[in-house]
């Protein structure tokens, strides 16, 4: 044991020298590349620089961890010490949508989207608490590994297989988009040939080395991506604080930013753009009332209107422009319908004073009974969004796998604290970063005259309406925040722009934006390869192949399932956060009840997990495909919208869960109690170490 | 495999220390979540944040993480206490 020990220990600290001669050597690189920009190195080329250097050195590091054992393959040899697992686990579960779109959210949604911050940290609790050390305890490779055992045989485990499949791949598919964008957006490549580079970088790294080239990449990643969210908000908040702590100081400048707030709202040129929004809306809502003749009217009206040009000689440019409106005049009615009720939303939108930051669950409704209505329905989602958020983060095999590769239950148990605490550094940052991002847009360009915006609004303008827009509306040559639309993706995007740093941290940032993506792609890969090759091969169908052939076909498992994610991501499917979202209340109603009464109630019986995994994913999937706009157009669902209690299709894992409490406890109860050996193997989970317990579940053999 | 008695004490002592960090960790999310609107009258001194903003955004991921460390910590001194860490054999 004490070999074992100092073992661990040299191992320990041999990866403390390799990762920071690695994390210094990185700095290096960037304080070079800085230089030559300074020298007049084109901006094209520092995006190249990181895209190529970073995606390499991940390659690098997957070439020299290749490996064939299964141990090593599947669970990285169980010696990932806890710190080092901590900041795998980080890289792994801090997606593109963390690193991207979290700041912008909440810069969109004020105090409601906070509901992320604390579902995607607190469900570490529920982790912590109720699975990572009896799972570590168990052994074995998979999720559904302990599913099978502890459920008696393949049923279970293969509804498992399912479901770690399912929710897996909605969440790898959005990865993959988020990788074809950064790549897209920095090198200038097109997005299809982004999506399969940025494959390029997923592949050779799991595919080589399974979980052990995937863990050390992911702990590389995970450095990088920190580096480049944390210094452009410091930057940023010694700008506008002098202090160079922005999660400390950004209270004073919330406060400011709710003053600006209040300002804006009354402001009388702010309120003239609103006007003209809400007439515009108004204006839409009589042509969606008068279907189908305010169609048919306006369609002769364009027509009309070019005849009437060329009858007249009118220049070139006035006929084109009318020609172009025809064009774009919806093709029948019921594209109309659509068109103009979605003008209704949007111009409404924008007619709505700017909404309170530091306010919970706000609401706009003028009439007291209504706004408090219309409150209580959005703290009731901001609710049920945390409970789905978080039992889903304590039901994704991809990040519950994990913690079979640490070496021991007690190192789970801490690994599960550094994971936290990784993942806490750039969580409490985003926040800040929000409000900071808004102070400076608040400040510093609503109220600008056009002329004198700052360089970074056009440059974003231009590369996508999408990100960044900025109309004069009321055409007083000043830009007024109604004037002014951002996309969620710009705030992290743009940062080091706002925040003046040279064009390098852009590129950092980018670079640190595609290690999340690829290592949070890498983990769910090998996640859905391992389900496939592992469960359903090796388990279910051919128990006697080989530990070369088990690991050859994962391999090229992997291979298929990476370019079906690609060409999905490819087809760039609508709502892809909404999948994101998704793939959590699956996970949420699907898993987390097997799980923790496997642990912590030895009456569950296998029929108990089977109808309680079925029928909470059963419901969940019901109720978004009936209700959420992209899976209605999936499924051709045309009754009307009916939303319980007003609780929005991504929390859709409200209803499965219960469903699936009930379904476990009921039908365990009507059941026999499971035999024995079941009973042995709870026991033997429970405690790290039981004198006398001879079942040995670890399955490390080579 | 017979559990003794100072096995079946030590999955109790687990329980309880699992339900009162489970306790902690409802109250700093739905509670405060639940309350969210009149907390937000309170400014914290100092920080200037109002109150359940500042929980939402950092205070509440705090405790989560003193949760998990506290966790670790205790168990791991329990599992000697009670003889049954790894390497006790």
């Amino acid at each position: 044991m004490s070999a074992q020990v100092s073992s661990n220990r040299a191992f320990f600290n041999q990866l403390k020298k390799y990762y920071t001669w690695y994390t210094g050597g990185f700095i290096a690189f960037v304080v070079v590349l800085a230089a030559l920009e300074a020298l007049g190195l084109p901006r094209l080329y520092i995006g190249y620089a990181f895209l190529f250097a970073t995606v390499a050195l991940y390659a690098g590091i997957g070439i020299m961890s290749r490996t064939a054992d299964v141990a090593e393959y599947y669970v990285a040899g169980r010696r990932v010490p806890a710190l080092f697992n901590g900041m795998a686990t980080g890289a792994d579960w801090m997606s593109a949508a963390s690193f991207i779109g979290m700041a912008g959210g909440l810069y969109l949604q004020g105090f409601d989207g906070l509901a992320f911050i604390l579902g995607w940290t607190g469900g570490y609790c529920l982790v912590a608490l109720l699975l990572a050390p009896y799972l570590r305890k168990f052994g074995q490779f998979t999720i559904p590994d302990f599913l099978g055992a502890r459920y008696g045989g393949n049923i279970a485990r293969f509804i498992g297989i399912l479901i770690a499949i399912l929710c897996s791949f909605v969440y790898v598919v959005a990865q993959i988009y988020g990788v074809g964008l950064i790549t897209a957006r920095f090198t200038g490549l097109e997005f299809t040939l982004g999506v399969f580079v940025g494959l390029g970088g997923i592949l050779v790294c799991s595919f080589l080395g399974g979980m052990r080239a995937v863990t050390w990449t992911q702990v590389a990643q995970y450095i990088i991506l920190i580096v480049a969210y944390l210094i452009p908000v410091v930057w940023l908040s010694m700008k506008h604080t002098n202090i160079p702590i922005p999660q400390l100081v950004y209270g004073t400048v919330l406060q400011k930013v709710t003053e600006r707030e209040k300002q804006l709202t009354a402001d009388p040129k702010e309120q003239e753009v609103r006007a003209i929004f809400k007439q515009r809306a108004v204006d839409a809502k009589a042509r969606v009332d008068g279907l189908p003749k305010t169609w048919e009217d306006g369609k002769a009206a364009a027509e009309a209107k070019v005849t009437e040009l060329k009858a007249a000689n009118a220049p070139v440019a006035d006929i084109n422009a009318a020609e172009k409106a025809l064009t774009a005049y919806p093709k029948t009615e019921a594209d109309a319908r659509k068109a103009w009720t979605a003008q209704i939303g949007s111009n409404n939108a924008r007619a709505a004073p700017p909404l309170p930051h530091a306010t919970p669950f706000p609401s706009g409704n003028p009439d007291p009974v209504k706004n408090e209505a219309e409150r209580d329905t959005k703290r009731l989602n901001f609710i049920v969004l945390v409970v789905c958020l978080m039992v889903g983060t304590a039901a994704l095999p991809h990040i519950l796998m994990r913690y079979y590769t640490t070496p021991s239950v007690n190192e789970a148990r801490k690994s599960v604290f550094w994971s936290l605490l990784f993942i806490f550094l750039l969580y409490f940052t985003a926040p800040a970063l929000a409000v900071l991002v808004k102070f400076d847009v608040y400040s510093f360009v609503v109220g600008k005259s056009f002329s004198d915006l700052p360089a970074w609004v056009a440059s974003w303008a231009k590369v996508d309406p999408r990100l960044l827009s900025v109309t004069d509306i009321n055409k007083d040559g000043i830009l007024q925040l109604a004037e002014l639309t951002l996309g969620q993706d710009i705030i992290v995007l743009a940062t080091p722009e706002i925040a003046g740093l040279p064009y390098v941290i852009s590129g950092l940032v980018a670079a640190g934006g595609l290690a999340a993506a690829l290592s949070t792609a890498d983990g769910l890969l090998l996640t859905i390869a391992n389900a496939l090759s592992h469960d359903l091969y090796y388990k279910m169908i051919n128990p006697n192949a080989s530990t070369q052939k088990r690991v050859a076909i994962s391999k090229g498992l992997l291979l298929v399932v990476a370019l079906l994610a690609a060409w999905t991501a490819a087809q760039a499917p609508a709502d892809i956060l909404f999948l994101v979202g998704a793939a959590f209340s699956l996970a949420a109603a699907g898993f987390f009840v097997p799980l923790v009464a496997g642990v912590f109630w030895k009456r569950a019986t296998k029929w108990g997990a089977i109808t309680s995994m079925i029928g909470g994913v059963t419901l969940t999937f019901w109720y978004m495909a009936v209700n959420q706009v992209w899976l209605r157009g999936v499924f051709g669902v045309t009754d009307p919208v009916n939303l319980w209690w007003g609780i929005q299709p991504i929390s859709a894992g409200i209803f499965g869960l219960p469903l699936a409490i009930v379904l476990m406890i009921v039908v365990s109860l009507l059941t026999p109690a499971p035999d024995k050996q079941t009973q042995d193997l709870v026991e033997h989970v429970r405690y790290p170490n039981l004198k006398g317990d001879t079942l040995n579940t670890q399955g490390a053999v080579g | 495999m017979q559990l003794t008695e100072r096995h079946k004490e030590y999955w109790q002592r687990n329980l309880k220390i699992t339900g009162v960090l489970l306790a902690i960790w409802f109250v700093v999310t739905f509670v405060m979540a639940y309350f969210a609107r009149p907390l937000a009258e309170i400014t914290i001194p100092v920080l200037q944040f109002p109150l359940s903003f500042y929980m939402a955004a950092q205070g509440s991921l705090i405790v989560y993480v003193i949760i998990i460390w506290y966790y670790a910590r205790k168990m791991g001194a329990l599992d000697e206490e009670y003889g049954v860490a790894e390497g006790d054999e």
